[in-house]
């Protein structure tokens, strides 16, 4: 096991350009002779089954969905950043680079963010090249918005579907290869286990959803693309299917998981409603360009609006607290996501909630300055002298329409109310993990030959991610990075030869996923999956969630332990594991979220400091803000698996050294 | 509220299905469709039965995994609604409710309600893309201004998610309406321009060979479209297939 | 379909244009329906109308079998509402009009090629007279204007022709001409079996 980041030597602006000069190639003609596995189509491993093919070599591509073009970065909203300073604002490279490190609260790799804002401009004109349709203003040209953390419009978007268009502008790429036959599709297909030989990764253990067959397959290197962790606290904005199985699978086989507290809780997501929740549906950041954040400044007006007496709309001006624009006056609304979060958190345990469930906890996200705002100017335009207020509103809802109506619609139709006549409620959900694999600057991880890429991996976001940042990762890794990097792997393996599935490692590797299987579908308990899966993630969401602290984390480890094995007791998967079974998949999936969720914990616990997305409670300023311990934690915690006991898990430390950046508290103030 | 729910069973491609009934109390308005039928399902493993199989991943009606022919209609009686975005609101309390799979040759039922639409995936590999590599040494995002008139109508046959609704309304099984959403964004677009020809023939031609139907301009597809695709999009289609048919060689 | 379609649609305004003759005179009307009988472009015409005729029919019977074999299994619930019922039907009313069109040529296009009629408008009064007749054609008439209502504008979509703009002004022009064409000929029916009273 190597565990050396690799950063190259070097100034900054050059450490990306000096590596791939001197980093080895594949000759093309020897690339076909060259497998090359990829688990997870979302944009970073659609976009490096694309580039590897078309450069190619032999793809065999895997996803549990059944097409490609599902995955889950389809269902991002806001949109990609790129330091194109198409709107001359001054941005820059660096800018770019450095509101990253900060956003991330100096957690993140300086070498690794720099070259992401280095390639993110290159992102923008592939995927036009390709036909994603960007909005444009009337002169033709693309159009940029401002998310969360930043003082420029850097962001890139289709309407509130950019994630949508990005994907299938990837899925068109792979699609293509997979015609000319350099893509072969495993589609509903899961990933079971890592198979290495050699100490290298030479292949996979996959589950044919269908029929349900155990399949062995081999490649000369391996790399997980399968996105992020946080359906560990079962509700949240990811996907149904969306699970950490490919990545904890590589880490128990001597991948590193690095960081996996760090977890971003997205502010603005539509409120638990019931019991019988399934999930939680995210409303762009991008709405916080238009809308304001508040609460009622008196705690009898959230009273009255919980129980139904007062409607938002019925608070007057002066009555309503502001609190992001008040606590935060340089950025307002627009702070980033884990300070909006909490702000929002305080203000709900506070007894300020407005929303009628369980918690109290939601807060208004309303539109109305911005109708009338735009509406006026609307007005102006169209050479309406003495607008009624009547005629404004109109003029601002149509721009409202225009700039997120589908993002309306939505709301409207989970919540039935209409947000263009009363404010949004909202309240933060968990959206995104900063953590994972731990992998290098080439995007290995701890297991030669086996690469980690997007969302799966721990690399750019340090402890807090900003918007439209996740985009910009996925597919800077797929379509720029790795193509590179992986050669100066692969370019030992120009005279391996095809690797062969009937070696001893595949057989071992196999009993054990089939061993595995036959446990669940043979248990005979009497519980559901899912009912396990919510107990998990409620004690997530409440001791290893928005705020921490030494107490709760103690007791999550052990609630967790328990959790556990009453799981492998008690747990019922009905039916049988030759076909179609969806109680099955789900079953593989939380049993492994029981060994994460721990881990989670114990990370958490492990790191006595506030940074970004994860916030101890007795690590804060005398206002409440989150504090850092630069001194004693500015580490990238990476876990080593010793067992099956998660206790065990040994803790390595690569220090994250800074040499172009200052360590600040950051003030959004 | 208290309903009937009559689901199709199928154990699998080659066997046989059949309507089962179910009772459902106690479902909350507020539920979403699948959040009932997550309900059901979790009775059924609570009973020792097999749960219902149904697609569904996002929930939040963009990755068009989701299904099911409810009451008559694809994606239910909303308009402009995935299946996971439909609220139990819509129905009423004593409502019988059928679920079906999505009902034509080309989508093999795999089991219960879920089917194969595999068939879509290889009508984009036949040409829904552009040829262009990921080098990145294209030109400037900015060098080619687009109007924006061309580029909102691309975006807006772009929002296609590929569940296969259109097919399942049609009377004729036709996945016109899809084809021709991916033709269209890219006719639209100069970067699309060069093949856009060849690529409305190969996807007809792929997806005459999968088994769909002909497309008899009913609109139904139109319609019952979760993004409310316009039919305008299987005119230009038609209009490129025919300058095609007319001008290429192949 | 649709340049057949197209192309059977210029016909039945010619059609209807001789048959709209004879509401006001007998002479009129023989002497369009003998023009028809002997200009020869009109005559090398009809080979080609019937060459329409049958590639529409048995285009549309192929369409019609391929397209059912795509659905296979078929919904035990549908609801119709989301395609107009006339789209819906066009093999239905194509084959009943198919039936009509037979019954149409024994009636009057064998009996005046073959010459056994001296004047033409006496044996379309005559059958003209007959009020099952009249009924039968009047339902004829029907159906082929729920065909047209939606084969109109279809062969214009299908043929590519569809723009926002003009799209709303073909619709409109399609429902002018079926409304044109059903109204067109029930009337002179209905004007014919009157007179045939008096």
């Amino acid at each position: 096991m190597t565990f050396q980041s690799k950063t190259p030597e070097g100034p900054l602006e050059q450490k990306w350009r000096n590596h791939k000069s001197n980093i080895r190639l594949v000759a093309p003609n020897n690339r076909d002779r060259i497998d090359v596995i990829i688990v997870g189509t979302g944009l970073a491993g659609g976009s490096a089954a694309a580039t590897l093919a078309e450069q190619g070599y032999n793809v065999k591509a895997f996803c549990y969905q059944d097409s490609p073009r599902r995955a889950h970065s389809i269902a991002a909203q806001g949109g990609i950043n790129a330091a194109k300073n198409y709107q001359g604002d001054n941005d820059s490279v660096y800018r770019l680079f450095y509101d990253t490190i900060k956003g991330g609260d100096y957690r993140s790799r300086e070498s690794n963010v720099y070259r992401l804002a280095e390639v993110s401009a290159n992102i923008i004109d592939q995927c036009v090249a390709q036909g994603v349709p960007f909005g444009r203003d009337y002169g033709g040209l693309l159009d940029n918005r401002s998310f969360g953390g930043v003082q420029v419009s850097r962001t890139f978007y289709a309407k509130g579907q950019t994630g949508q268009q990005l994907l299938l502008g990837c899925y068109s790429a792979m699609s293509r290869q997979i015609g000319k036959g350099k893509i072969k599709m495993y589609n509903r297909h899961e990933m079971l286990d890592l198979v290495i030989v050699d100490g290298k990764a030479r292949g996979i253990i996959a589950r044919n959803l269908i029929t349900g067959e155990i399949e062995r397959h081999s490649a000369h290197a391996v790399v997980i693309a399968s996105g992020g962790y946080g359906n560990v606290y079962f509700l949240s904005t990811n996907a149904m299917g969306s699970n950490v199985t490919a990545a904890w699978k590589i880490h128990k086989r001597g991948a590193y998981f690095a960081n996996p507290c760090y977890v971003q809780i997205h502010p603005t997501c539509i409120p638990v409603h019931g019991t019988n929740q399934s999930k939680l549906t995210l409303m762009s950041e991008s709405l916080r360009n238009s809308g304001r954040i508040w609460v009622p400044k008196n705690i009898e007006d959230a009273k009255a609006i919980r129980e139904g007496r007062k409607k938002g709309s019925d608070i007057p001006e002066e009555d309503r607290d502001y609190y992001l624009e008040r606590r935060y006056p340089a950025f307002g609304n627009l702070v980033p996501r884990d300070v909006a979060s909490r702000a929002a958190k305080e203000r709900c345990d506070s007894g300020y909630g407005i929303e009628n469930n369980e918690t109290n906890e939601g807060v208004f996200l309303d539109f109305s300055t911005e109708i009338r705002k735009k509406g006026r100017e609307a007005a102006f335009e169209q050479g309406i002298s003495n607008p009624t207020a009547d005629q404004i509103r109109k003029l601002g809802e149509k721009w409202i329409e225009a700039k997120y109506g589908n993002l309306f619609q939505m709301y409207q139709q989970i919540t039935d109310d209409n947000p263009y006549k009363v404010p949004m409620k909202i309240y933060p959900a968990v959206h995104y993990t900063m953590g994972g694999v731990w992998v290098d600057y080439n995007l290995m991880s701890t297991i030669p030959g086996c690469f980690v890429i997007g969302e799966a991996n721990f690399s750019d976001h340090g402890a807090n991610r900003l918007g439209a940042s996740a985009l910009m990762q996925g597919l800077a890794d797929g379509y720029f990075v790795l193509p590179y990097t992986i050669a100066d792997y692969l370019a030992d393996d120009i005279r391996t030869g095809k690797i062969s599935t009937q070696l001893p490692e595949f057989d071992e590797v196999e009993n054990n996923v089939k061993t595995r299987l036959n446990k669940l579908i043979n248990n005979g308990g009497n519980k559901s999956v899912d009912h396990f899966h919510k107990r998990l993630g409620l004690i997530m969401w409440n001791k290893v969630g928005m705020a921490r602290n030494e107490h709760d984390l103690k007791e999550a480890i052990s609630e967790i332990d328990e959790l556990r094995s009453e799981f492998w007791k008690d747990v019922f998967v009905p039916g049988s594991d030759d076909g179609m079974n969806q109680e099955l998949e789900k079953a593989g999936r939380v049993a492994d979220f029981l060994e994460l969720g721990q881990l989670m914990a114990m990370d958490a616990l492990n790191r006595n400091e506030s940074c970004g997305g994860h916030f101890r409670e007795e690590y804060r300023s005398d206002e409440g803000e989150a504090k850092r311990d630069d001194e004693h934690y500015t580490f990238v915690a990476a876990w080593e698996y010793h067992g099956e006991d998660i206790k065990n898990e040994m803790l390595h430390k690569e220090e994250l050294k800074f040499e172009n950046v200052e360590l600040k508290t950051r003030s959004y103030k | 509220m208290k309903l009937t729910l009559k689901i199709w069973r199928q154990k699998d491609e080659h066997s046989k299905g059949k309507f089962e009934s179910y009772q459902l109390d106690e479902v909350s308005p507020n539920s979403s469709f699948l959040e009932m039928l997550d309900q059901l399902n979790e009775r059924l493993i609570n009973d020792k039965k097999e749960p219902v199989v149904f697609d569904h991943d996002c929930r939040e009606g963009i990755c068009g995994t989701c299904s099911l022919y409810i009451n008559g209609q694809p994606h239910g009686p909303d308009r402009g609604v995935t299946t996971c975005q439909l609220h139990m609101r819509r129905f009423k309390d004593g409502d019988t409710i059928h679920i079906e799979p999505w009902r034509a040759k080309s989508f093999p039922v795999i089991k219960d309600l879920m089917v194969d639409r595999s068939a879509f995936d290889r009508i984009m590999s036949a040409g829904g893309f552009i040829s262009v590599n990921t080098s990145g040494n294209t030109q400037d995002a900015n060098n080619i201004p687009i109007n924006k008139e061309d580029a909102d109508k691309a975006f807006d046959a772009a929002a296609c998610i590929g569940c296969g609704a259109c097919v399942a309304a049609c009377k004729n099984a036709s996945a016109m309406l899809f084809v021709s959403a991916k033709v269209s964004q890219f006719a639209l677009l100069p970067q699309g321009q060069p093949e856009s020809k060849q690529r409305a023939l190969n996807m007809v031609r792929q997806h005459d060979k999968e088994g769909f139907g002909n497309c008899s301009n009913t609109g139904a597809c139109e319609a019952e479209c979760p993004k409310e695709i316009s039919l305008e999009n299987i005119a230009r289609l038609n209009r490129e297939y025919i300058g095609a048919s007319l001008t290429t060689d192949a | 379909m649709s340049l057949s379609g197209l192309f059977l649609i210029s016909f039945l305004l010619v059609h209807l244009g001789v048959n709209i003759t004879m509401i006001w005179s007998k002479d009129l009307f023989n002497a369009a329906s003998h023009f028809m009988e002997t200009n020869w472009i009109i005559q090398s015409m009809q080979w080609i109308l019937a060459i329409g005729f049958i590639v529409h029919i048995v285009y549309g019977i192929i369409l019609t079998i391929q397209n059912r074999r795509a659905r296979g299994v078929q919904y035990a619930v549908k609801k119709g509402g989301s395609a107009p019922l006339s789209s819906r039907t066009m093999i239905h009313s194509g084959i009943l009009i198919l039936l009509f069109i037979l019954l149409h040529l024994r009636d009057f296009l064998v009996p005046m090629k073959l010459g056994l009629v001296d004047d033409n408008y006496e044996l379309v009064a005559a059958k003209f007279s007959n009020p099952v007749f009249v009924i039968i054609y009047i339902v004829a008439f029907i159906l082929l204007g729920l065909h047209l209502s939606h084969g109109f504008q279809s062969a214009f979509q299908s043929s590519g022709a569809a723009h926002s703009k003009y799209t709303p002004i073909i619709k409109g022009l399609g429902k002018a001409y079926f409304l044109l064409m059903s109204l067109g000929f029930t009337a002179i029916a209905v004007v014919m079996y009157f007179r045939s009273l008096t």
